[in-house]
């Protein structure tokens, strides 16, 4: 029969004991003071970096649609802007045109009541030569009346129609 | 019939220790009685009756010879006693033989199943000694009313005793003080060493990286680390210990990558499966090392919970204190059990399961055994495998978390 394997797993020993605790001290000293110390900071620095480089993103991604939309705000002024300008150029246009049709309908005006004014002078200027042509006529026609034989009655008439007849004719 | 109650037995073990971790003793105790009827029949080497149990608690105990399986490695020996001073040399001087029994006896002590045990008898000669084949034998002999183990060595016709080393348990498991004490760096020494250099070059290197540019993104090892590092960290070390999780950061790390590299350094096949995360020692001295942590870094509330709780009346306050007074102990005496338990138990079962080949083909005698023997191991072990992959990683982070839980019951300034 075999010798029973001594089962020493659940006997605290003494030489275990010590090493485990020497090597685990060590260890823990060697570890603490070169790895997990470092490693630890190292990773709250790069936490730190990471939090602070969303944090810049974040601001400049609001710093951005600021400017965005006073870009559209600007953008949107200057539409409005030129609205108004051609707005008002189409306002001054037309105004202009306006004035200029109203002022050459004046000056038409002007120049019509002028010319009515110089034809009526001239109808007045040719009535007044008429009259005095008639007038002439009358008095020569009366002259030559005069002039012949006023006693022929009959001829008298024949006289004064014929001249009067000239007169239409002329 | 009696592999068969072994193995019955062995399985009955395991379980019990996976949930409790106490109790061997007396399963021991059982098995010893069982033995009693092969009462100083010598050695029977490899052709023999396989014992299971046998094989599991060789595989699982702590040795001074670090077996590969397929190679013997000696293990130096620092040994003292207290009538003979110390002794150095390697344990290559006793010739490790099959089941690291040895065929020398060197300064009266001997190598019985890879562990050193010691000649009480000063008539034995000293200097290295030539043993017979089959030297060891063992009986059961009464020892104050109650059954006990003696192994003895045959040496020129006759039977000397051996004595087992010194243990802290004061009989309670079996051992006690004896005349020798074994300081030597054993298997578990050696492995708690390598795996507490490979943690250190690893982390050193690791940690080299972060000092030379904290923000460059990690790469390699440094990238499989890191996660567990940072959930470490900020599941287990800021939720329990608050602003002061720096502190005690260290000391939980240290814990878990042990452990854990431990754990799962016991489970690689032939290298040598050492169980040191399963021997009580270990965690004890772990628990120990937590246990001072904690109570060092209590304050003012955390001593006023314990002695003279507020908030409850005055009658019920002794009861209370009696029960916290005791809770301060058994918080690291239930990290030690838990750890050792967990981890010897799954040992075990492994060891025992890839055994079933052996059982079923009657050790070597019955080859066509083999087949429904490596039908029912392969799948077990494998499954049994994996699972301790679990447990590998669930103890380590469950050791940690629970001392990280103590700390921070520890330091709380009020609640």
């Amino acid at each position: 029969m075999l010798v029973l394997a001594e089962f020493n797993v659940l006997r605290p020993d003494p030489g275990l004991l010590f090493w485990s605790v020497l090597i685990f001290l060590i260890f823990w000293f060697l570890m603490a003071k070169f790895a997990f110390k470092p490693i630890t900071n190292a990773l709250i620095k790069r936490e730190n970096h990471i939090q602070d480089a969303l944090n810049d993103a974040r601001k400049a991604k609001e710093e951005l649609r600021r400017i965005q939309t006073e870009n559209e705000k600007l953008l949107d002024e200057a539409r409005q802007e030129r609205a108004q300008l051609l707005k008002d150029a189409k306002d001054q246009g037309s105004k202009i045109v306006e004035e200029a049709k109203s002022k050459a309908k004046e000056e038409a005006g002007k120049i019509l009541t002028q010319a009515k004014e110089e034809i009526e002078n001239q109808k007045k200027a040719a009535l007044h030569d008429v009259k005095n042509q008639v007038t002439t006529l009358a008095l020569n026609v009366a002259e030559q009346v005069v002039r012949k034989n006023l006693s022929d009655q009959e001829g008298q008439v024949q006289l004064v129609k014929g001249l009067v007849d000239d007169i239409n004719l002329s | 019939m009696n592999h068969t109650f072994r193995l019955i037995q062995s399985y009955l073990i395991a379980g019990f220790l996976l949930f409790t971790g106490v109790n061997f003793v007396t399963a021991q105790d059982h098995d010893d009685h069982h033995e009693g009827n092969h009462h100083s029949e010598p050695d029977e080497g490899h052709g023999g009756e396989y014992d299971p149990a046998n094989t599991a608690f060789h595989h699982i105990s702590d040795q001074n010879v670090y077996s590969l399986g397929f190679a013997d490695l000696p293990l130096p020996c620092f040994l003292y006693a207290k009538d003979g001073g110390w002794d150095v040399f390697m344990s290559s001087k006793f010739g490790i033989g099959h089941h690291g029994n040895g065929h020398y006896a060197y300064n009266r002590y001997v190598l019985v199943e890879s562990i050193v045990r010691r000649i009480t008898d000063e008539s034995f000669p000293m200097g290295k000694v030539e043993l017979s084949d089959h030297p060891y034998h063992h009986e059961m002999v009464m020892v104050d009313g109650k059954e006990k183990e003696q192994v003895t060595v045959n040496y020129d016709g006759n039977h000397y005793n051996l004595e087992n080393k010194s243990t802290l348990d004061g009989g309670l498991m079996g051992g006690g003080l004896t005349s020798f004490y074994d300081f030597s760096l054993t298997k578990n020494v050696v492995s708690l060493l390598l795996i507490a250099i490979f943690l250190f070059i690893v982390f050193s290197a690791v940690a080299k990286r972060y000092k030379q540019d904290a923000l460059r993104a990690p790469k390699g090892v440094q990238s499989f680390l890191e996660p567990i590092f940072l959930f470490i960290q900020d599941e287990v070390a800021k939720p329990f210990l608050g602003h002061k999780w720096q502190k005690y950061l260290p000391f939980l790390m240290c814990l878990f990558f042990l452990i854990f590299a431990l754990n799962l350094f016991g489970q690689i096949p032939f290298l040598g499966n050492a169980n040191v995360t399963g021997n009580l020692t270990f965690t004890m001295v772990l628990a120990v090392i937590a246990f001072f942590v904690v109570n060092f870094s209590g304050k003012k509330a955390y001593w006023e919970h314990v002695f003279w709780m507020p908030g409850v009346p005055v009658f019920v306050k002794p009861i209370l204190t009696v029960v916290e007074v005791m809770g301060v102990f058994i918080k690291p005496l239930t990290l030690m059990l838990r750890l050792a338990a967990n981890i010897t138990a799954g040992h075990m079962i492994i060891v025992i399961f890839v055994s079933l080949i052996f059982i079923f083909n009657e050790a070597g005698q019955n080859m066509v055994g083999s087949v429904p023997g490596l039908a029912l191991s392969v799948p077990l072990t494998m499954f049994m495998m994996a699972i301790e992959l679990l447990v590998a990683l669930v103890q380590a982070f469950v050791f940690t978390i629970l001392t990280a839980s103590y700390i921070g019951a520890a330091i709380e300034e009020h609640h």
